[in-house]
């Protein structure tokens, strides 16, 4: 069945006919175009797929577009604002936080959700907060080092 | 456009009446309490539905309150609101690194406590895309008739792997469960049965409603083996809570998962009495629970190591709760 949802997606209002048994992911990427959300594993154990649901980290691949009907969504392409990269973005860019790419996404908006609740976290809650990630090129140093940098550099 | 989900329709109850009725529409209907795991088997085809009956809207079952009677957890708590709870982190620390050590945070943000304790059972034969399964004739516990765990046996072997259940049993859990005849409580361990393929003892178009836990004064812990440090099933879990006596005497409730087709709250050990020797108390501890469990080939690890690697998990944490 088809019904009508109402999204605020990356700050900006929808209402689109969706069916129960449609994906986030598949709603993002297909009818959003909002590309930058990553099909990984399909089955929520990679986390290139983490979008903010309501400020709060989500696999989108195992959440229903329908379920979040009223809901605020966040993917990657909401990070920068007029051309100019959010601290996240650019501490990842500048301590080569990214090799491929393909797990950068989820790994930014899973650490957005962290640094909105915890500006100034310790690796410990880094590695938390990240644990639904996975990154199959660089290891997580450098991953953890540019969190740590972008919660630096926050004001 | 993609979708590898069957179709179906989605019902959202407001009330536990409206999901119990909403149950009866379809004799297929099924329930979704978070969803984290249900989604990925549906995608993996062992999900037959019409009518899916999502619980996230009924309120009545999110509350999480401690008061003189002990701990009220709505089936509907999330596991991150669990995780979070000043009352569960006070009293109850096993129940507080069970919900912990389930997935990740994305997952703990929407999976319920409801729904990790009617998680389905898992297996290295059952957990495949359908194509695997069909390439293997399908197994004893969808579709097929033959257990590949134990093929000379008569029921299916897939493995119980929630964390929390071996944490809410130390503690005496209650649960109540509400369906077409009204509402009963049971004792937590009294929900399941060992058998892979059917392992929940509710009744059609029943639903867990809430857990409720006594007052406790124990020390309690959990620990679990996994493969991957993050978003993984437990190879094994153990729970224990440890009541004091005299001054170093200690009793122990110990409750394990991952090991069988349900979890396990074990029959003793007898307590740690005065004048004990420890060493050889908590060597006699790791047997009991060896002997306790039986773990078999439903993982890429071996079912012994998984005996030794319970028993020694359940040793260990209860010396460290002995000592901490």
């Amino acid at each position: 069945m088809k019904r009508i949802v109402s999204l605020v997606v990356n700050g900006q209002q929808f209402e689109d006919a969706v069916d129960d048994n449609m994906l986030l992911i598949d709603y993002l990427r297909e009818i959003r175009r909002l590309t930058g959300v990553k099909r990984g594993c399909d089955g929520g154990e990679c986390g290139a797929c983490t979008v903010l649901v309501d400020g709060r980290a989500r696999p989108s691949c195992i959440t229903f577009a329908s379920l979040c009907d009223g809901s605020a969504i966040e993917t990657i392409e909401g990070q920068a604002r007029n051309g100019r990269l959010s601290p996240l973005q650019r501490a990842f860019h500048e301590n080569l936080g990214a090799q491929c790419g393909f797990c950068t996404p989820g790994m930014i908006m899973a650490a957005e959700a962290l640094l909105r609740r915890t500006p100034d976290p310790d690796d410990d809650a880094i590695r938390a907060a990240l644990g639904g990630n996975l990154c199959r090129c660089t290891g997580y140093v450098k991953i953890i080092g540019s969190v740590r940098a972008a919660a630096a550099a926050s004001p | 456009m993609s979708n590898a989900l069957p179709d179906f329709d989605l019902l959202r109850p407001q009330s536990v009446e409206e999901a119990v009725a909403a149950l009866q529409t379809s004799p297929s209907a099924r329930l979704c309490a978070g969803g984290t795991d249900l989604i990925v088997n549906m995608r993996h085809g062992l999900v037959e539905l019409e009518t899916l009956v999502d619980l996230g809207a009924v309120v009545a079952m999110k509350r999480l309150e401690a008061d003189a009677a002990g701990l009220h957890i709505g089936a509907g708590v999330t596991l991150r609101d669990l995780a979070e709870s000043e009352a569960v982190s006070e009293s109850y620390t096993a129940i507080r690194q069970a919900a912990l050590a389930v997935a990740g945070p994305g997952h703990r943000a929407v999976a319920t406590v409801g729904g990790n304790l009617c998680l389905e059972t898992r297996c290295l034969y059952y957990n495949q895309s359908h194509w695997w399964r069909k390439a293997n004739d399908f197994c004893l516990k969808y579709r097929g008739e033959t257990c590949h765990v134990a093929p000379t046996g008569n029921r299916c072997r897939a493995a119980f792997c929630g964390d929390l259940a071996p944490a809410l049993m130390v503690f005496g859990a209650k649960i109540e469960i509400a369906g077409p005849n009204g509402i009963r409580r049971i004792a937590l361990p009294d929900l399941y049965r060992e058998d892979g393929a059917d392992h929940l003892t509710l009744a059609a178009c029943e639903i867990i409603t809430a857990i409720h836990i006594a007052p406790s004064k124990a020390k309690s812990g959990y620990a679990k083996v996994r493969i991957r440090g993050a978003i993984d099933f437990p190879l094994a879990g153990v729970a224990i809570a440890c009541e004091r006596g005299s001054p170093s005497a200690r009793s122990f409730r110990i409750a394990v998962t991952g090991t069988n087709s349900c979890p396990l709250l074990l029959d003793g050990p007898a307590p740690l009495a005065d004048g004990d020797d420890p060493d050889a108390y908590f060597g006699a501890l790791n047997k009991l629970v060896q002997k306790a469990v039986s773990p078999q080939r439903t993982t890429t690890t071996g079912a012994h190591y998984r005996r030794l690697a319970v028993a020694a998990l359940a040793a260990r944490l209860a010396k460290e709760l002995v000592d901490g």
